[in-house]
């Protein structure tokens, strides 16, 4: 007598495959693991009086690629960016409720926010939901007062990671930690700075499936903020 | 539907996402792991006071997450708390229980008493039955004299002339029971202090990267961050990378000069009524 098959995972509502559509082979169709439904890759880090801050630009629904113009990293104030990595959709809510927060403040104070006062923000707001949470990882990047460079990073409920160097967030995250490990270097221009970011996330991306499909780089100076779309493996 | 307003947060945790969540975890959903301190954290009682240590590093499952985080928080001037556990938790509690207190200096007049602080911290873990996921080791020294407690996550407190918490507890503490003794010089305490987070250092793998110390007496605090670092980074070639520009293959550029925002100085003369 033959080993009866194990039964098939159960599925999630609302997911139906259409006639014909292929899944992949032992894949359950089901999210097993939250970070992974649409896959991320944001770093940033510390140059000599300015900062840069990158990130993939896919949007998956597992191995699936829906977009690859999606936009991670998102602007605060002039000096101020966030980059959110994780579930897509948790990141544009968490996004527009902290440009909600942050416009408040700007009528209430008449200036914008520091970077330190934006990170104890986010770490507050992801705190409160620390039974329920949102499935984000945020990377906070900013020039602070006389454009000293601020980097931040914290885990889904708030746990905030101040770092001198640079900050990694994502499913890419291993590979990042090592790229960066290995290619920063204190104090670089901007110039170089763009070089060595958009190396370690290119490589690091490389190593990831669920990531990529093009980069997406922002190097902050005191005087100008260069937008860049840089070319990675489409694959 | 609640309002869609974003109302000021009344304060306290808020479980608006909880039955999304349950409902993602009936669907299989594994929900992934927090950033811990796995630790060696530890305390002991001198002649003049309370020395308090704690390795640096910050991990995420197996993934070093910062190698030179801060596990010895204020709470105030003459009391200070190691974390471990949730790094998000031990770091909330801490602020949380820092304010109040602080509020409580400005009503009384007086400097904080360090079972002020535990009955705080107890109370409010006690509250959230071990769901708060902090592991505490609080020190100081006030009117009464020194004073060290440990408190677990489910809100019990042991007082104690020494005491480690964390996964490098066990390191760290068979090295105070060889060596520990009443009645320790300042010079011994740090020395036993810094010996025991060592040990966990090298033998606990949660714990690592460099030893930070804090020595509270009466009317002083010293907070030795980095006391010593053990783990320097040697193999890195002081040449490194060197990318040359134009290595990346750029698709779009787009430069946006930032305003400078013009200040508008008061003063001049007044106005004519």
């Amino acid at each position: 007598m033959s080993v009866s098959p194990r039964p098939p995972p159960p599925r999630s509502p609302g997911f139906l495959p259409r006639p014909g559509s292929r899944i992949p082979y032992g894949f359950a169709p089901c999210p097993s693991q939250i970070f992974e439904y649409n896959g991320s890759a944001v770093v940033a880090m510390v140059g000599k009086n300015c900062f840069a801050i990158a990130s993939d630009r896919r949007l998956g629904v597992q191995l699936q690629t829906i977009a690859t113009d999606f936009q991670r990293v998102f602007k605060i104030h002039d000096k101020l960016y966030i980059g959110l990595s994780g579930l897509a959709t948790d990141a544009q809510t968490l996004y527009q409720r902290l440009v909600f927060r942050h416009k408040l403040y700007q009528l209430r104070e008449e200036r914008d926010m520091k970077p330190e006062t934006f990170a104890s923000l986010v770490s507050a707001l992801l705190y409160e939901k620390r039974f329920g949470p949102y499935f984000c990882q945020p990377v906070i990047a900013g020039l602070g007062d006389d454009d000293v460079p601020f980097i931040c990073t914290m885990d889904f409920i708030g746990a905030k990671e101040l770092a001198k160097d640079f900050v990694v967030s994502g499913t890419a995250s291993e590979s990042l930690y090592g790229a960066c490990e290995s290619m920063y270097k204190p104090n670089m221009e901007p110039d170089e700075l763009f070089e060595t970011i958009s190396q370690a996330l290119s490589s690091s991306v490389d190593r990831d499936c669920l990531s990529g499909w093009g980069g997406y780089v922002l190097i902050v100076t005191p005087t100008e903020v260069r937008e860049h779309v840089i070319k990675t493996r489409m694959d | 539907m609640t309002g869609s307003m974003d109302l000021p947060a009344k304060g306290g945790f808020d479980f608006d996402l909880c039955r999304r969540n349950n409902m993602l975890e009936k669907n299989g959903l594994k929900l992934p792991g927090f950033l811990k301190t796995g630790t060696t954290i530890v305390g002991l009682v001198f002649q003049d006071g309370v020395v308090l240590g704690a390795d640096t590093r910050a991990t995420e499952g197996p993934i070093v997450a910062d190698k030179n985080c801060e596990k010895i928080h204020f709470m105030a001037p003459n009391i200070y708390c190691c974390g471990a556990g949730t790094a998000a938790d031990t770091e909330a509690v801490t602020d949380m229980v820092s304010s109040q207190l602080q509020l409580h200096r400005y009503a009384t007049g007086r400097e904080s008493r360090v079972i002020t602080a535990l009955t705080l911290l107890k109370s409010h873990l006690f509250r959230y039955q071990g769901h708060v996921s902090a592991a505490l080791v609080l020190g100081g020294v006030d009117c009464t004299g020194p004073h060290l407690h440990t408190v677990y996550p489910h809100g019990s407190t042991d007082t104690l002339p020494f005491a480690t918490m964390g996964s490098g507890s066990l390191a760290a503490m068979s090295v105070f029971e060889s060596r520990f003794k009443e009645g320790l010089t300042r010079e011994e305490g740090i020395e036993l202090v810094s010996d025991a987070i060592r040990a966990g250092i090298f033998n606990d793998l949660g714990s690592g990267s460099n030893v930070d110390v804090c020595v509270i007496t009466k009317g002083k605090t010293e907070y030795l961050r980095n006391h010593q670092l053990p783990n320097p980074r040697t193999y890195a070639s002081s040449k490194g990378f060197s990318f040359t520009k134009g290595q990346t293959e750029v698709l779009s550029t787009k430069i946006i000069p930032l305003k400078q925002k013009v200040e508008v100085a008061e003063g001049g003369d007044a106005m004519e009524e």
